[in-house]
């Protein structure tokens, strides 16, 4: 893709894309917009999707510092493949984390109850 | 002397006295074919250390993940200690430093490089606006022990010594020696475990939070807090307690009052177990995170040196691309690490 621009021009790199500035700074400002704008809705009550709202940002958010800012958009894919591959295993390695410790969250709640947590054993006083 | 070959060092090393005896850039390592095939390779190098990266840190996102899914209350507690405005404003730095390392790699692939060197030193003027803003941040946090594991002691400073240290303190004869800041956490959990006692084990968290609220208005003055002290007063009693504890909390179950009351009323929302936790992902991600900006800082002061050396044009601009692509995940990290820790509603 990026080859096609070789030999135009004396300052055109060989390889790579130049980005145009008018694209970075739109980027630029719509990264700042989107930050002000997760701050503001998280000062609003969503309940269950308050999570899901800023983390939904966050995630329009590293796509275009990925796509634009890191070239992905006109880079080989296969750089943007093993990208989303490590993103992959982040979800399933969370995932399955979160279902597990779900499995036996109530057995661990329902003994806390009865051990309470001392932070410094030399320091309780005596029951 | 063609050494094997560090991509990244054009010119010298490859000295063309004992060459293969054609002509190729000075930059180009002799086991590419090509600067096509050589930035590539590095770019994908890159990009499979940046997979790391991003594997790296994805255990630090899984312990918060697994521990705010089974402790919500404790996030909800702990991230009014962290400020929205000195993280916000860390954003808006980072961003800014992503953006002038974007424009850096532009300027270094049109051979512009007074504007190269420019963008570079912003960029890593950002790294230490950023930095600074992290020191000031993990100070006020040290001094009002909002730290990890046995060093989480905030009964011991600032606004929250009147509250919680009194009540504590008045329970242990630690008070005054130099131990006094451990005697808190230890009196507090001394105390559950009467609440737990007499509530029968399963209310007790909201019978705690409810008492914890009782005491702080009781010790403050204001009338405000006074109201608040009544009527949290109302779900220590079983009965209410068991009924709010069905129902999601924030739902504002008849007969209970709902956390966001008693924070409108002027008080901190009781404190629930185990914050120290918290603070111990805070700092770790937040760390592991400020060690990346440290270690790109670094690379990036020494891109800036073989910038004014004027190694980089739009024949050799990698090293300056991978860098910034570097330096971009730092940001990603970051983009992620805000809302988590700072907006948490």
């Amino acid at each position: 893709m990026a080859d096609t621009h070789a030999g135009h021009h004396d300052d055109h790199p060989q390889v790579g894309h130049v980005v145009p500035v008018w694209i970075l700074t739109a980027v630029w400002i719509t990264l700042m917009v989107l930050t002000l704008l997760t701050v503001v809705l998280a000062q609003l009550n969503f309940g269950p999707f308050d999570l899901l709202i800023a983390m939904g940002i966050a995630t329009v958010k590293a796509t275009l510092v990925c796509l634009f800012f890191m070239h992905l958009y006109w880079d080989k894919p296969i750089n943007s493949a093993f990208f989303l591959a490590s993103f992959a295993f982040v979800f399933l390695f969370v995932s399955m984390a979160i279902a597990d410790t779900g499995q036996y969250k109530d057995a661990v709640e329902a003994r806390q109850v009865d051990v309470p947590v001392v932070l410094h054993p030399d320091e309780a006083p005596a029951p | 002397m063609a050494t094997p070959v560090d991509v990244s060092q054009p010119s010298e090393t490859s000295a063309p006295a004992e060459d293969h005896g054609h002509d190729h850039p000075a930059h180009l390592a002799h086991h590419f074919e090509s600067p096509q095939q050589q930035f590539y390779s590095g770019k994908l190098g890159m990009w499979l250390f940046l997979v790391q990266e991003v594997l790296f840190f994805s255990g630090l996102f899984c312990a918060y993940a697994v521990y705010r899914a089974n402790h919500p209350e404790v996030f909800q507690y702990a991230h009014q200690f962290l400020s929205v405005q000195w993280g916000g404003l860390n954003t808006a730095v980072l961003i800014f430093s992503s953006f002038t390392m974007a424009l850096g790699v532009r300027a270094a692939q049109k051979s512009q490089q007074g504007l190269l060197v420019g963008c570079l030193a912003i960029t890593i003027a950002c790294g230490f606006v950023f930095m600074g803003v992290k020191y000031v941040e993990y100070k006020e946090k040290w001094q009002h022990g909002l730290l990890w594991g046995t060093l989480y002691n905030p009964e011991e400073h600032g606004e929250h010594g009147g509250e919680h240290g009194a009540v504590a303190h008045d329970d242990t004869d630690h008070g005054a020696d130099s131990h006094g800041e451990d005697a808190g956490s230890a009196a507090a959990g001394h105390d559950e475990t009467t609440a737990h006692d007499e509530e029968g084990g399963e209310a007790a968290a909201n019978a705690d939070s409810a008492e914890d609220t009782a005491t702080e208005g009781a010790g403050e003055a204001p009338a405000a807090a006074e109201g608040t002290a009544t009527d949290a007063a109302v779900p220590i009693t079983p009965a209410t307690a068991k009924g709010s504890e069905l129902a999601p909390p924030g739902s504002a179950p008849s007969g209970t009052v709902p956390a966001e009351v008693r924070v409108e009323a002027g008080e901190h929302p009781p404190e629930p177990k185990n914050v120290h936790i918290f603070f111990g992902i805070y700092f770790a991600m937040t760390g592991l995170h400020g060690l990346h900006v440290v270690v790109g800082i670094g690379v990036l002061g020494w891109i800036l040196k073989r910038a004014m050396a004027g190694e980089f044009s739009s024949d050799y601009f990698t090293p300056v691309d991978l860098v910034g692509l570097y330096w971009h995940l730092v940001d990603l990290v970051w983009i992620y690490l805000f809302p988590l820790l700072y907006l948490i509603n």
